[in-house]
């Protein structure tokens, strides 16, 4: 009986790890010199140059400082740093030797040329459902618009066994659906252009999906948010979080310029996304970008900016206070006086520190006091001697002097306002005194 | 004639007694750390003490400070090295560093009154100190450094 079992055991791991290996394993594909390329024709380059941006392949394929799709751009992740090839049409270091089918097995199915499994630091997942005709779009601009580069790329820092290319045909197995992009006959055409960008080329799910424990995007969780280099790429569903929701349009706007109205800018990894990337996209494919964006993240149209609540609250808590120095006697008051008035608490107050609110200048019928000192000061010989308060007369007109007392006599006193202030300043400043 | 006594020396200006304080300051007596800058009072760059007490010296009139004691940036310390001055260049506080002998002033007479002001406090007193850079989050905070390391000199001393 357990010699049957351990048998049959036997068998079922000799099967399994057999079929694996027929699943494992892709055979090379004859390399193709330049020479016997088919010819591309200038629609088609600049189809692929339009893919290629919006897809930001230069952004991986390059490395900081480095020739354009040379390579060695550093993919850190939780498993080790990944080094993105080199896909100049080098022969030696690059793609220069790949056939288109080469390049679309490679797109479709994360296998390079050589049979060997590409780590899935390389988006196929998305790329696979791109159809045949823009991955050769891509293949004729790569081959044709790009200089060849000579550049080994580097080897991963993956520690064994994940360095093992063929183990990612595991990976591939639970995680990848390999297959073009399938339209959803219930939506719009501008619907299924706009995932088809989203889903294939664009692969906004690489940062703005959340990754499980082996790396891969969750397929439950799509677009629920994801960080990416120490940076959030937020949802892109009913939880994002931004104040005014998106809409179709404020999408479109935003990975057409890089900025809408309504919210943030894309910055960090999000630039490259936009400049140089989908912006290269034509406007139909950015409107069709929008629309599917809109319908993920449930975007409702048509509310007004001044009904949102957010934005509204926004506004208001970002309003000067309306009691902060509103009138022309505090304003003044807060750079001509305070310096030398202004008392902390009740025991703070100094002989050389007087509280206008309890002096009688301020609370007298008549203001002249306060109005002479304004406007004349109070010398060394005077007051607290050796001390000065300095001269307004030239300083400040009759309704500044005015304003002054006014707003002393109202927020330091109870006691009713003085009449007609900036006629009495007046008089008393060319009253030539004794004193 | 009037006599009064700056930076602890006693002087006798001959000019004008409507002279500004601040003119006599810099053109006889050669102190040319305080600044001009409004003119009226409003900005703080004029800022000196007069009997200990922070002062617009442009609009003060000479004649005023007959036998006051005068303490300008120049005599704040011997060395400089007044804990406002001190928090001032551990902060790099100025940019242009046009109003901050005034702000440095003000300041000084600030922790004489409130050892330990709030920043409500430091708001109120140095509104009328402006600073053209905008430079107004590190005075605030070299305020306090300075307010600190004086509570710590005091009880250290």
């Amino acid at each position: 009986m357990l010699k049957r079992t351990l048998a049959t055991l036997v068998i079922l791991a000799v099967v399994v790890i057999g079929a694996f290996a027929v699943y494992a394993w892709h055979g090379e594909l004859a390399p193709m010199a330049a020479s016997e390329r088919p010819d591309f024709d200038a629609a088609t380059v600049e189809q692929g140059r339009v893919l290629a941006a919006a897809g930001y392949c230069a952004t991986c394929h390059t490395a900081q400082g480095g020739e354009p799709y040379a390579g060695n751009y550093p993919v850190v992740s939780d498993f080790g740093t990944i080094y993105a090839s080199n896909i100049t049409p080098d022969p030696d270091t690059g793609i220069g030797d790949w056939s288109p089918e080469a390049f679309r097995r490679a797109m479709h199915e994360g296998v390079d040329r050589q049979g060997r499994h590409l780590f899935p630091a390389f988006p196929y997942d998305h790329f696979t459902k791109l159809s045949n005709q823009d991955v050769d779009a891509l293949y004729a601009y790569l081959m044709s618009e790009v200089e060849p580069v000579k550049q080994e790329t580097r080897a991963s820092t993956l520690p064994f066994p994940l360095n093992q290319r063929f183990l990612q045909a595991g990976w591939k197995l639970l995680f990848v659906d390999v297959g073009r992009y399938q339209p959803d006959p219930d939506k719009s055409d501008a619907w299924n252009r706009g995932a088809y960008l989203a889903e294939g080329i664009s692969h906004c799910g690489a940062c703005h999906t959340p990754r499980n424990a082996l790396g891969a995007e969750k397929g439950g969780e799509r677009y629920a948010g994801a960080t990416i280099d120490r940076w959030v790429a937020p949802a892109l569903t009913a939880d994002n979080p931004s104040g005014v929701p998106w809409s179709a349009a404020a999408f479109t706007t935003y990975l057409k310029l890089g900025a809408d109205r309504y919210h943030g800018v894309a910055a960090g990894p999000m630039g490259p996304v936009v400049h140089g990337g989908v912006a290269e996209l034509s406007d139909d494919d950015l409107t069709a970008l929008g629309v599917y964006l809109a319908d993920v993240t449930g975007a409702t149209d048509g509310e007004a900016p001044a009904d949102n609540a957010a934005l509204t609250a926004s506004i208001a808590a970002g309003k000067p206070r309306r009691d902060w120095r509103r009138e022309q006697g505090e304003r003044l008051y807060a750079s001509a006086c305070a310096a030398c008035h202004y008392n902390a608490t009740p025991e703070g107050v100094t002989v050389t520190r007087p509280d206008l609110g309890i002096n009688s200048a301020t609370r007298l019928d008549d203001p002249a006091n306060l109005i002479h000192v304004m406007l004349d000061g109070v010398p060394a010989s005077e007051g607290s001697h050796g001390v000065v308060m300095p001269a307004f007369r030239s300083a400040l007109n009759d309704d500044q002097i005015a304003a002054i007392a006014a707003y002393l006599r109202a927020t330091r006193t109870d006691l009713p306002p003085w009449p007609d202030l900036p006629a009495r300043v007046s008089e008393l400043r060319a009253h030539v005194g004794t004193h | 004639m009037i006599e009064c006594t700056i930076n602890g020396e006693t002087v006798r200006l001959d000019a004008d007694p409507d002279m500004p304080l601040l003119w006599a300051l810099r053109d006889l007596a050669g102190l040319t750390g305080t600044k001009f800058g409004c003119g009226i009072g409003l900005c703080g760059a004029c800022t000196v003490h007069v009997g200990g007490r922070a002062t617009r010296s442009c609009i003060t009139p000479l004649k005023d400070v007959a036998g006051a004691d005068i303490t300008t940036i120049e005599g704040l310390d011997a060395d400089g090295a007044h804990p406002l001055q001190q928090a001032w260049r551990d902060l790099q506080v100025p940019q242009c560093g046009y109003c901050q002998s005034g702000q440095i002033m003000q300041a000084a007479a600030l922790l004489k009154d409130m050892p330990n002001p709030s920043d409500e406090d430091i708001d109120a007193v140095m509104t009328g100190n402006l600073c053209r850079c905008m430079t107004y989050p590190r005075i605030r905070g070299a305020i306090r450094d300075a307010a600190a390391a004086m509570k710590e000199a005091s009880a250290h001393g």
